[in-house]
């Protein structure tokens, strides 16, 4: 089983070797060959490695080579499968895999070259998200914590002649930096108290932090976590990354990416137990982001950034459940969530795809006849975002819910009117699609055709596993034992276990779904006959420029910082250092050229300062050294 | 005797060149010498026998022509080695007038700077010293660009302030030295200073250092000088000479003035860091490549030198590493410029753009060596930047925090750079641009196989200063 | 006779030709004014050997302690000689050329 292990990152490296090296020689079926079969391969024995642990529980830690030794400072290059990891294995290569399937048809236009360009970026994606998981200690993680930052780097601007892309691109790898730089904090705060960085050790030397200590250093991690996981204040990446092709968004929002902060912190989880403090910050500010994405949301008109901004929000609810300790409720919905998302954003690319690249919803409408197949896999994947029984979504949602409610019913009244807000943009999103009339121009109207088939069977796969992926975290309410649950629990050590009486926990569900169908019913009746054409006004207005934040950031971050480094290069750099540098020399020129005066070329003169001199010297050292003394004193 | 070849072959190398008259000839004894020197320094890495060496040189001063070649020195060394062959084949479409008189010059440099890394003799090292500076004075200001007089005069006066300053220091601390005085480095560890003298001497010296490597608010000779200077000689400015400033820091100020040292590391510190966010943001408003890139090594020597006065373990060993890989990484991206100015006649971002649709080599390369520039994890560089900042966290939290700052910013210029070279449209310029010669592409392929190597394995090196 | 006497002559000596040096333009009057400090100095350079020589030579006939910079004088005398003819020539060709004999004329090779 160990060298299998080294196996699953293995094999999506050298796919992005051999593809980037040879990506001028290789034919395009070569490169899908290539590209899928090696996540496909990792996929199998991620498969082998998930039963291997299922049946046998966690396995060792298996340490490659010594990465870094400095001191009594030992990191090694070591990979560590446990529940988690292999949970997390089987969604990225399996979502992995369906995605690059996808993208084999989606692509297809592209030249070979830029084609097998692509598809060395999403391998190496998918190794990076690998690495992160995969590592058994917080220094392999950051390796693919910084790793996917720059594939998202990449591939968002993957179109690289379009400026605004790669600012796009730019953005999101700036502003994972930010979020980056509080991890690494964190890691050094670890080195710093514990001197070590590898998870058993860390773990269980914990309880020798002080309090402040554990908070800091799970506030940092958390920091990170916003970075990447697109939370408050440090989301607006996120809606931007869509400049990328629509797989490319489809991998980053669903199978990898996004989901590595809530991996980070489930995977901390002793370390956060330990800090009550960070765990109300993490709650505050995924519920804040769960509400504050959904709002905005409401108001999009792309179809790709309504479903930016609902992973963000999702995100927030993952964040959440993190924060009310309700970590397997978390990855459950990061599970789920992979598979709903990804459907829901392949779907759309098949959208876009058969309208030429359209993205604006506006533009759309009545393709349910057009695309069944799409139309039939993107509703299911809405009714399960809405959190609607029995699909996937309803499971996972209504346990973070649950949490909530235990931990402070005001989150979970937030928490559900963020749920209805979710299920009414989803439906909005869906009605204004799918529904009503096509309001494009009739002659785009006969191009449209259905996606060809390495496009619609993934849709096809991620659709039931959105519809019975949730049957795997049954609560016992329902009947079910929650299989996930007892899966993690070794990992996943809660320290607030919640008993909540029947009858209450029968009460939320009912509550939660019935808003849901109410906001169902209420877009698809508001939206299938009558569209949001306008540009929206007022509040409206506010929410369509996404509250104005990019441009607050732009006004109080990035300007001043731009005002500073042209003062540092103008005055302080030029005026003042350089300034100062040239004047030492300028001043010894002027002063040199000054003193030459006083050589006139007149002998005399020569004479008379030597005689004066020569006189000075001897009134100086007559009266017994009085005068000498004298001056030597006054130095 | 490995250790004293490391010095025999270039300044051979640079005798033989400086009369060979054809020019093609005299770039080919260059590279032959150059190649000649890396092996002898590859084979100082395996050798197993004594390589420090001794003889009597000024016995009337009581100084010795005394070489020593700790791992420390064989790691400087072989990054001295290995850029000049690099950099030979990287320019070697480039002509230069009396190419005999460059190439012998930029030898004669090599020798220079390799002392440096291999006295320990004070005086021997002073001489190295000033050695290594009176060549590149006369390869910029010979062979620079439109400004370089002006320019190389003040980088020499400003750089030879500082070596005065360090003379005046070396001799305090040889008469310092029991008995018939001596310069040996051993004796002057083993001089106790009072708390002001040492306070002096470290001024002295320290100024000397920070205008070499340099730190905020020496550097202003550095911009300017790297823009002026013709590209091979600021490859070699910037790669390897300013490791000379770090270097001495911590052979020949640290261990001798350990006070002093101490006492003043907070006041460097600072310095350090801030000089860091300065350089980094001054590098954000750069519109031209040699200065983006002046300054962003401005910013890294800075994070090395505040990590070296953290006078911890981890954060020397971070900033020896990052010494050889900041070379090794900064050489790159010299080439690039030194490409495209060759290229297409300007290295201005607002006159570029699009390059990568039209040579689709040099972007891959380059992108791999900018991220280097930024320390992505599994590039070389993050090694010695994870060592230095988890230094600079155990000395002060907050320095650590406020330099990490400048982890984001150098990922701001860095990507603005790559982005406005190679990304968007073509320009009218690059309309007709062509992808690098095989010859570059070699020693940029060498170039990016060590950031990666050496950023998934960075334990030879480690295991190098260890010793 | 005291040391004094003997001081006090060439130090007015000496003076004048500091004077004659610093105010006359002429260049033979300058001339003879080094000549007189040179002199000066011989004076002094034969009293102090003198005296110094006294006290020993009372005590020791044969010594020859303190005679040395009776010799010194004899090395400037000669020297004074070689300077006098070679100024003289340079004062000679300088009235040739420029029919003056004043030292001021001489910053003209400044330039």
């Amino acid at each position: 089983m160990n060298t299998l292990v080294y196996l699953i990152p293995l094999f999506p490296v050298i796919g992005f070797l051999i593809l980037g090296l040879g990506r001028k020689s290789l034919s395009k079926t070569l490169t899908i060959f290539l590209g899928c079969g090696t996540i496909f391969t990792s996929f199998i024995i991620s498969v082998v490695l998930f039963l291997n642990v299922k049946n046998h529980g966690a396995m060792d830690v298996h340490s490659l080579f010594t990465f870094i030794q400095s001191g009594t400072l030992k990191i090694d290059f070591a990979f560590q499968v446990d529940q988690l990891s292999s949970l997390f294995l089987l969604i990225i290569t399996g979502v992995g895999f369906l995605i690059h399937l996808y993208s084999s048809a989606y692509m297809h236009e592209e030249n070979a070259e830029h084609f097998a360009r692509y598809f060395a970026y999403l391998n190496l994606f998918i190794f990076s998200m690998l690495l992160l998981v995969l590592g058994a200690n917080y220094v392999i993680m950051f390796i693919g914590w910084e790793g996917v930052g720059l594939c998202s780097y990449l591939l968002i601007g993957y179109w690289f002649k379009n400026d605004n892309y790669n600012y796009a691109a730019k953005k999101a790898f700036i502003m994972n930096r930010i979020g980056d730089l509080g991890f690494l904090l964190a890691v050094f705060w670890l080195v710093n108290k514990l001197g070590t960085v590898s998870y058993s050790e860390v773990f269980a030397t914990a309880h020798q932090l002080s309090t402040f200590d554990v908070t800091a250093i799970t506030m940092l991690l958390f920091v990170g976590a916003m970075g990447k996981s697109a939370q408050i204040p440090l989301y607006t990446w996120l809606p931007d990354a869509m400049a990328g092709p629509t797989p490319v968004s489809a991998l980053i929002h669903a199978a990898t990416m996004v989901t590595a902060g809530i991996y980070m912190i489930a995977r901390s989880n002793v370390l956060y137990n330990m800090s009550e403090f960070t765990m109300h910050v993490v709650a505050i500010i995924g519920l804040a982001t769960a509400l504050f994405s959904a709002t905005i949301a409401i108001k999009q008109n792309d179809i790709k950034k309504v479903l930016a901004y609902s992973t963000v929000s999702q995100l927030g609810y993952m964040f959440l459940g993190l924060g009310v300790g309700a970590y397997t409720g978390a990855v459950f919905h990061v599970m789920t969530h992979a598979f709903f998302k990804a459907l829901l954003f392949l779907a759309a690319g098949s959208v876009i795809h058969a309208l030429h690249h359209e993205q604006d919803i506006r533009n759309m409408g009545g393709l349910k006849k057009k695309l069944p197949i799409t139309h039939l896999t993107f509703l299911l994947g809405c009714i399960a975002i809405s959190g609607i029984p029995p699909l996937s979504g309803f499971f996972s949602k209504d346990e973070i819910l649950a949490a909530a409610y235990a931990h402070n019913p005001i989150y979970w009244v937030l928490a559900v009117v963020g749920a209805a807000m979710t299920a009414f943009y989803m439906f909005r999103l869906y009605a204004t699609t799918f529904l009503g009339t096509y309001r494009g121009n009739s002659e785009q109207a006969s191009h449209i055709n259905e996606s060809p088939k390495s496009m619609t069977i993934p849709l096809i796969v991620l659709a039931i596993l959105s519809v019975v992926g949730g049957l795997v975290g049954v609560p016992e309410i329902l009947g079910g034992n929650h299989q996930l649950h007892h899966f993690l629990s070794s990992v996943l050590v809660s320290e607030k276990t919640h008993h909540m009486p029947h009858n209450t926990e029968w009460m939320l569900m009912g509550i939660s779904v019935t808003i849901a169908v109410i906001a169902i019913l209420f877009a698809v009746n508001k939206f299938s006959k009558k569209p949001e054409l306008n540009d929206a006004e007022g509040l409206g207005k506010i929410l369509s420029n996404k509250w104005y934040v990019d441009e607050l950031y732009d006004k109080f971050i990035v300007h001043p910082l731009n005002n500073i480094a042209v003062f540092f290069k103008n005055v302080i750099e030029k005026s003042g250092i350089d300034a100062a540098v040239n004047g030492v020399g300028k001043f010894v020129l002027y002063g040199s050229r000054q003193i030459r005066l006083i050589q006139t070329g007149q002998v005399g003169t020569y004479i008379l300062l030597m005689v004066l001199a020569f006189v000075l010297m001897v009134l100086i050292w007559i009266n017994d050294g009085y005068i000498y003394r004298f001056i030597t004193n006054l130095f | 005797m490995l250790s004293y070849l490391l010095l025999l072959i270039p300044f051979f190398g640079a005798l033989t060149t400086f009369f060979i008259q054809n020019e093609k000839l005299a770039k080919r004894n260059a590279l032959l010498i150059s190649i000649a020197t890396l092996i002898i320094s590859i084979f100082t890495l395996f050798s197993k026998v004594e390589l420090s060496f001794s003889t009597p040189w000024i016995s009337a001063l009581g100084s010795n022509f005394s070489l020593q070649l700790d791992g420390l020195s064989k790691m400087l060394c072989l990054l001295n080695a290995i850029s000049l062959p690099l950099i030979i084949l990287s320019v070697k479409e480039n002509t230069y007038q009396k190419a005999s008189n460059f190439w012998g010059l930029m030898l004669l440099m090599q020798v220079g700077i390799m002392g440096v890394f291999l006295a320990s003799d004070a005086l021997l090292f002073y001489f190295f010293w000033e050695l290594a500076l009176i060549p590149a004075y006369f390869l910029c200001s010979i062979w620079g660009g439109e400004k370089r007089i002006q320019v190389t005069f003040k980088f020499f006066i400003y750089t030879f302030v500082g070596s005065l300053l360090m003379l005046i220091g070396i001799i305090y601390l040889y008469l310092q030295t029991p008995g018939n005085h001596s310069f040996s480095i051993q004796d002057f560890y083993n001089i106790k200073l009072a708390g002001k003298e040492q306070a002096t001497v470290f001024a002295l010296m320290f100024i000397a250092f920070a205008i070499k490597m340099p730190i905020f608010p020496f550097h202003t000779w550095q911009p300017d000088t790297y823009e002026q200077g013709p590209t091979p000689v600021t490859m070699v400015l910037s790669g390897v000479m300013v490791k000379m400033g770090i270097y001495a820091v911590i052979r020949w100020l640290i261990p001798i003035v350990p006070d002093a040292s101490a006492a003043h590391a907070n006041f460097v510190i600072i310095l350090s860091v801030f000089g860091m966010l300065y350089a980094s943001l001054i590098a954000i408003k750069q519109d031209d490549m040699k200065r983006l890139v002046a300054y962003s090594s401005i910013a890294h020597i800075g994070l090395m030198s505040a990590a070296i006065f953290t006078s911890t373990q981890i954060g020397m060993n971070g900033a020896m590493v990052q010494m050889f890989n900041h070379g090794i990484n900064v050489i790159g991206l010299w080439i690039v410029v030194d490409v495209i100015e060759k290229q297409l006649g300007t290295r201005k971002f607002s006159e570029l753009g699009g390059l990568a649709q039209k040579a689709p080599t040099l972007a891959i390369l380059f992108v791999v060596i900018a991220l280097a520039n930024i320390a992505l994890p599994l590039t070389n560089a993050f090694v010695g930047e994870f060592l230095m900042f988890s230094g600079l966290f155990e000395f002060n939290i907050w320095m650590a925090a406020v330099a990490g700052v400048s982890i984001i910013l150098a990922a701001v210029y860095t990507l603005n750079m790559v982005q406005k070279i190679f990304y968007g449209n073509t320009v009218i310029l690059t309309e007709n641009a062509i992808d690098i010669s095989w010859n570059v592409k070699l020693v940029l392929t060498i170039i990016v196989v060590l950031i990666i190597v050496l950023g998934i394995y960075p334990m030879p090196l480690l295991n190098l200063i260890g010793q | 006779m005291p040391i004094s006497y003997y001081l006090i002559l060439a130090f007015t000596l000496f003076t004048i030709g500091v004077v004659g040096v610093l105010v006359r333009r002429n260049a033979i009057i300058v001339f003879m004014s080094i000549e007189l400090m040179l002199n000066a100095v011989n004076l002094l350079l034969v009293a102090f050997s003198k005296m110094h020589h006294a006290g020993v030579y009372a005590a020791n006939k044969a010594s020859t302690v303190g005679t040395d910079a009776q010799l010194f004088v004899f090395f400037i005398m000669v020297v004074a000689a070689v300077e006098v003819s070679v100024g003289l020539a340079i004062i000679v060709m300088l009235y040739r050329n420029t029919h003056s004999v004043d030292i001021n004329f001489l910053n003209r090779l400044k330039n």
